[in-house]
């Protein structure tokens, strides 16, 4: 039965960047549903407590990208944003580990430690680096123009990312070029000597990705990484109050504030096209709801071969979204922890517990995880980027016990055999063994463990084939490209079809940037 | 070879009872001078982490160099409300007001806080010395008015947490300690007393104590508080809660009048944004009549919360190829706000807030343009060269927490 209330827009997903695009469009006076399958907001930024008194972000769990200007249009700090600083990272090794911290002087000595050259180098390397983030801001921050057959806007769009790569300095077009098309590892060995050093840089170019750090690309995502800022500090990294749920608790809440209605265990089975044109969308209960346009926050396999009918879309389109690279290649285990983990390199509590916890030694030791996955298998020893949310926040934890959030490449999808109850726990066992290398006294100190495999994160969160970012960052599929060529500016072959979610530009992590730019773009055409 | 030499320092300066702990803690051996006394700046490498405890977690501070004096005795109320400008007549045993206090022209001498430690017996606070002051003004009434500034240490715990963090140690409950009052209680054997106060604007506690006990205090705050978070603070994170509270400081937001060199050095409460501590309907006090002309006739100048719009300052940076280059600490230098093209004020202390990811300043504006919602320009330095940015008047406290004043029911 058609529900009779008529919205001007239907987002779906509650995802953060679904909320984003939601909280936009009410503030600009729009009555604006958001539709979410689950029973909570947040869609892979999310809050839950899985073990009794441990609160886990589930999936994604640091925030860095977070735009600026979102946080001060949609209000975020008075709904809740509250970013902690996480101002280390570490490397354990096997009779040593590598520590980077909030001070310069401090991480040059760290780092001089084992290469001086590597410690000099360091101290350029980020302000470069800053710069290149600067450099690439205009582009990520201009809806990516259409080059086939482009309209007035496109064209003006296209003169102004011209314009702007013509005022780059030969250092930062050279860097900016370098940083396209190779791999992460060519690229660091550039600047580093010192292979733990280079390995734990080179895995931010891994993280989402189903590439290795000697795979050409992997520099793009990890200056990916680089884009974020927090109070004009480039490379930044924040914990969320509360976990990567209160991100999206605090846009939800800006939602409401400017009117948005949602709803959650609402779950959307198809958007209604008539004529070419969306209407509304129709429940997996039935319930029916008209809107003059829709907007999916979900990635673009879910967007386009889910919610339409494969008749209703052109069929090169159709061919572009299935050949769309979704492949997922990472895990997450959160557990809840008794006690501090205890490294064996830096043992006790110390402030090298309030940072990242990088699992990445060598090149090889990634190459080698990287080549598990290549041929169907999870690492025998997996990459992996840890923290413990509750040192920096004792409130995810009861008092005097622990969180700890270990993201886990790789893990494909498309394991041999296909993922089950045996393989998952295979999974878990093999990362609880990588981090017991290190901190032996894991084993003891687990309470509750939670498993999640690329399976789980499309069964769960609606990630198809469990990939974080809806879609890989390599270059075909960026800016113009990002979903399919003509389609990259949030519009669809649908009329009154739109999509807000990490598959568009500018891509993937909690940055509310496709959200807002999806709502300023349909703001525009309304 | 190469050397691993440990520290060991002298100092002339005054260390706090609590020293010997602060002491070891502060890893990066910055301390400022605080009425003489070495106060930590930060006590680790970066003062963020320290700052977002007071936000986030609780933040533990040595507020030992606090002036601090008992006025005694049958006349003790009235001596007091001669004194300051709140009316100390309804301020009931157990509770704290915030005041400040004048000379005869409605000048503002210092300001802090008055306890009511029992009927006949206060405790009052200052930034500066002020016994002289006291006891002038209490000549030939029944009090007895005594140093205490070295026979109470003290200590603030700020911050969300803190009042878990004081019921897992304290003997009698904090669940009913209201803002701005104070109880009496003990940390197992030690004698305490706790005020709900700071200099925060958070939910937030002052513990006062024998300095003999002083460090037992403070080991148990630690040991105990671990599990909530708790965090030694130092006065760099302080600086910045402080500016997004509004709270004022002697010496940098304002100058005593009794050390002024000339007339328009000096501020009036109203000046100050204090107006709404100054109680004409009690009996004479110092500085009444000059304040009851002040207001017939309208201050001058008026203290307020600017906020630095983002957009335009951001811009500016751009234009030189710069990322926004925001303050790392709390800034205290005097900068000029203008009205097109006329300076009509000077903010006086300002930082970027991170927890409002907002660039706030308090400063002193011709009342005429001091209105909510006035937009002025800021100077702002660039690359060494002048710029004006937008600025608009805002509210104060920036931030203001609904748990600062609320009781868990």
């Amino acid at each position: 039965m058609p529900n009779i209330k008529k919205y001007d827009a239907i987002v779906i997903g509650g995802g953060h960047n679904g909320l984003t695009a939601a909280a936009y469009l009410g503030r600009a006076g729009k009555k604006v549903l958001v539709l979410e399958r689950r029973h909570v907001l947040g869609g892979a930024a999310v809050t839950e407590e899985v073990f009794p008194g441990f609160k886990f972000s589930v999936c994604s769990y640091v925030v860095s990208l977070m735009k600026s200007n979102v946080m001060r249009e949609l209000m975020l700090p008075k709904f809740g944003l509250e970013l902690l600083p996480l101002e280390s990272t570490m490397t354990p090794l096997e009779n040593d580990y590598l520590l980077r911290t909030a001070d310069s002087d401090q991480t040059y000595r760290e780092i001089a430690r084992h290469s001086k050259k590597d410690a000099e180098n360091y101290m350029r390397f980020g302000p470069a680096m800053g710069q290149i983030g600067m450099a690439v801001r205009p582009i990520l921050e201009t809806i990516a123009p259409n080059p086939i057959q482009p309209s007035f806007s496109d064209i003006s769009a296209t003169k102004k990312i011209l314009d702007h790569i013509k005022s780059l300095s030969s250092q930062q077009f050279e860097y900016l070029t370098k940083l396209m098309t190779m791999s992460s590892s060519d690229f660091l060995d550039e600047w580093f000597e010192y292979e733990p050093l280079k390995a734990t840089m080179s895995a931010s170019g891994i993280i989402g990705t189903f590439m290795g750090p000697r795979s050409p690309g992997s520099a793009y995502v990890m200056l990916h990484h680089y884009m974020g800022d927090i109070d004009g500090a480039f490379r930044a990294w924040g914990f969320q109050r509360g976990g990567t749920g209160a991100v999206s608790m605090a846009i939800a809440k800006s939602a409401k504030h400017f009117g948005v209605e949602i709803m959650t265990e609402a779950s959307v089975q198809k958007v209604i096209v008539k004529n070419g044109r969306a209407t509304g969308v129709v429940l997996d209960n039935g319930d029916e709801y008209n809107s003059n346009i829709v907007i999916s926050g979900l990635d673009p396999k879910l967007t386009f071969l889910k919610m339409i009918d494969e008749i209703d879309l052109p069929s090169d389109f159709v061919s572009a979204i299935k050949n769309f690279r979704i492949r997922g290649s990472s895990g997450k285990v959160n557990l809840a922890l008794d006690a501090l983990p205890n490294f064996t390199c830096l043992p006790g509590d110390g402030h090298h517990l309030r940072g990242a916890i990088s699992i990445s030694p060598s090149y090889d030791h990634l190459e080698k995880a990287y080549d598990d996955a290549k041929y169907g298998n999870f690492s025998e020893a997996p990459f992996m980027d840890i923290i413990l949310p509750s040192v920096l926040d004792p409130d995810m934890a009861p008092p005097g016990k622990h969180v700890m959030s270990c993201f886990v490449q790789y893990a494909p999808y498309d394991i041999n055999g296909g993922w089950n109850d045996q393989k998952r726990e295979d999974f878990g066992d093999v990362v609880i063994n990588t981090i017991s290398r290190y901190a032996p006294n894991i084993k003891d100190i687990i309470l509750h463990r939670q498993v999640l495999t690329p399976a789980d994160l499309e069964s769960t969160f609606g990630l198809t084939e469990g990939n974080i970012f809806h879609g890989e960052l390599t270059l075909q599929q960026l800016f113009s490209l990002r979903p399919a060529v003509k389609w990259a500016d949030y519009t669809t072959p649908i009329k009154n079809y739109f999509q807000c979610g990490s598959g568009t530009h500018p891509g993937g992590g909690i940055t509310g940037s496709p959200g807002e730019m999806a709502a300023k773009k349909i703001l525009g055409t309304l | 070879m190469i050397y691993e030499n440990t520290y060991t320092a002298n100092t002339q300066l005054k260390v706090s009872p609590f020293f010997e702990r602060t002491s070891k803690l502060n890893e990066s051996q910055e301390w400022r001078r605080w009425s003489g006394y070495l106060a930590a700046t930060s006590y680790e490498l970066t003062h963020e982490n320290e700052y977002f405890a007071i936000r986030t977690k609780s933040g533990l501070l040595d507020i030992t160099p606090l002036k601090k004096y008992i006025v005694e005795g049958p006349d003790s109320q009235q001596v007091l409300d001669r004194l300051v400008t709140r009316n100390i007549g309804i301020c009931k045993v157990g509770q704290v007001m915030y005041t400040p206090w004048c000379d005869e022209n409605g000048k503002v001498i210092d300001d802090g806080t008055v306890q009511r430690l029992s009927e006949n017996k206060f405790r009052i606070t200052s930034a500066e010395p002020n016994l002289e002051w006291i006891e002038s003004n209490s000549i030939g009434m029944n009090v007895v008015v005594k140093d205490d500034s070295f026979t109470t240490a003290a200590l603030a715990l700020q911050g969300p947490n803190s009042r878990a963090i004081l019921n897992s140690i304290s003997s009698k409950s904090l669940d009913s300690l209201k803002f701005f009052w104070m109880m009496e209680t003990t940390f197992e054997d030690f004698p305490v007393s706790i005020s709900r106060t700071g200099y925060t604007g958070d939910l937030g506690y002052e513990i006062w104590m024998d300095p003999n006990d002083a460090l037992n205090v403070w080991d148990l705050l630690i040991d105990k508080g671990k599990p909530f978070g708790i965090t030694p603070t130092g006065l760099h994170a302080l600086d910045v809660a402080r500016v997004e509270a509004g709270l004022i400081l002697l010496d940098v937001d304002y100058i005593s009048s009794r050390h002024a060199l000339i007339e328009s050095r000096k501020s009036s409460p109203y000046e100050l944004g204090l107006g709404w501590a100054v109680k004409m309907k009690k009996g004479n006090f110092i500085g009444k009549q000059s304040l009851l002309k002040e207001l017939d006739n309208k201050s001058v100048w008026s203290f307020v919360g600017i906020e630095i719009e983002w957009p335009e300052f951001e811009k500016h940076y751009r234009d030189v190829g710069l990322a926004p280059g925001l303050p790392s600490t709390a800034w205290r230098t005097s900068t000029p706000l203008y009205n097109q093209n006329e300076q009509v004020g000077y903010a006086t202390s300002g930082t970027w807030s991170p927890i409002l990811k907002r660039y706030i300043a308090l400063a002193h504006i011709k009342s005429k343009y001091a209105k909510e919602g006035s937009e002025l320009k800021f100077e702002l330095k660039v690359e060494h060269f002048r710029k004006l940015t937008k600025a608009t008047v805002v509210k104060t406290p920036f931030f203001d927490p609904e748990r600062k004043r609320s009781c868990p029911t």
